[in-house]
Formats: C-alpha cells, structure tokens, sequence
C-alpha cells in the first residue's frame, strides 16, 4: 500500500515537473482527479461518522443513505464546476497564460475512452454491490460499495484521460 | 487483409509553407498544437473533416498529405 502511495506521488510529481508542455484539457483532467480524490476524503471523514448505529436493516439506515447521496451528487457537482472555475483563473493570473477552454476532437475522443473506462469500473462496482446483497450482507455494505465504485470510476476516468494524453494518443 | 497504417506529409508540408508553425497550422485548422503533435508522431489518426481541412490548409488534395501504409512496421 505504501508501495502504491509512493509511487503515485513520485508519478504525480513527474507530471507536475512536465507542466509547461501540458494542454489545458490535461491540467483540467489533473484537477478533477484531485479534486475527487479530495471530496471522496470529505466524504469519508464527515459522512461516514454519522452512519445511525444499531440495526443494519432499520429504515434509518437506508434514510441515511438516500440522504447522503441526495446531497453528495449536487454537491460533487458543484464543488468539482468551482475547483475547476477557481483553478483555471489562479493558473491565468499566476502564469499571464490565456486559458483555452475549447476542446477539439481529439479531446473529445479522449475524453470519451476516458468515460469509457470509467463505466467500466462503474459496472464492476455495480455488481459487486449486488453481489454483496445477494449473499446476504447488510443494505450499507451494498451502499458503501457503491460510493466507492463511483468515486473509483471517476478518478479511473481521470487517470485514463491523463494516460492517454502523456501517450499523445 | 492484412494491418495498415495511416501515414502522413504535415511535417514535409509545413516545411514546404514557410516554416509553418504547428501552432499556425492549428489555429488554420481549428484544432490544438497537440493534436497536430499526435498527428506528426502518427499517434492519432483524425476525422474525415479535420483530414480535408489539412488538405486544404497547404491547398493540396487529400492524398498529397495523407497517405495508406501497408506494410507497417
């Protein structure tokens, strides 16, 4: 694990010291990767205190989650459009660049093997939280399963956008 | 049938326009200078339409740019 943790850092860091030849799509794709990684963290460390203890199947806990995801979809979504909105103008004002903010095909192309790779992950995920129910583990497991598929599915969408453009696929 | 492979002229094109820049021919093109990047390294393989703008960017038909390899290595 800490193997793993490493290694991403020392991966992150060459990718920082190779910024001056990144495209905006690239540092866009950096961003919202850190940007998951830090709302998966918020929510690990706010919501799953609160998890109602006492019994697994209770209305309560479903309450709790329904709950939850109600307000983490929303709330993902806007937190990710301001860290990018915030990140784009800092990086102008630091660097006097003028950010492009317009994509072309090739963009999009990544951009569309990246969400590829990321349903992928999320399919993975979906099942196995199904999975879960079907041999008879609590509702939370399936639940937990499930936030975690997401988040995974999208920094795998990240990191696949940002492999295929250090490629220059 | 075999593996081909899609090859093309840009590199040998912009020399032959003045030196063109890969950020000039982007900005003719509508694209970013790293798709023309991926282009010349034959790493990305563009659409029909991006291909005719090539084209006619350096004011040559299709297959004065791109051309098909069949016998990639």
């Amino acid at each position: 694990m800490l193997h793993y943790v490493w290694y991403t850092l020392l991966k992150v860091r060459y990718i920082l010291q190779k910024e001056h030849t990144m495209s905006s799509q690239e540092r866009q794709a950096i961003v919202s990767l850190l940007a998951t990684l830090l709302l998966a963290a918020i929510f690990l460390g706010y919501v799953l205190p609160r998890y109602p203890s006492g019994n697994p199947y209770s209305p309560e806990v479903f309450h709790f989650w329904g709950l939850a995801v109600v307000i983490l979809v929303p709330v993902s979504i806007a937190a990710n459009i301001a860290i990018s909105i915030v990140f784009s103008i800092v990086y102008s004002m630091a660097t006097q660049e003028k950010a492009a903010f317009f994509s072309d095909e090739r963009d999009k192309f990544i951009e569309l093997r990246g969400l590829r790779n990321a349903l992928y992950v999320f399919l993975c995920g979906f099942f196995l939280a199904m999975g879960s129910l079907a041999i008879g583990m609590p509702p939370s497991v399936m639940f937990i399963v499930l936030m975690c598929s997401g988040y995974g599915s999208g920094m795998v969408g990240n990191l696949s956008q940002i492999y295929l453009y250090r490629k220059g696929s | 049938m075999g593996t081909w492979a899609i090859r093309n002229n840009i590199r040998k094109l912009r020399f032959h326009h003045d030196e063109m820049t890969q950020q000039q021919l982007a900005e003719k093109v509508s694209v970013t200078r790293q798709t023309i990047v991926a282009l010349e390294k034959g790493k990305y393989t563009p659409s029909l339409e991006l291909a005719f703008r090539i084209a006619r960017a350096f004011d040559v038909s299709l297959e004065e740019v791109f051309f098909l390899d069949e016998n990639p290595s």
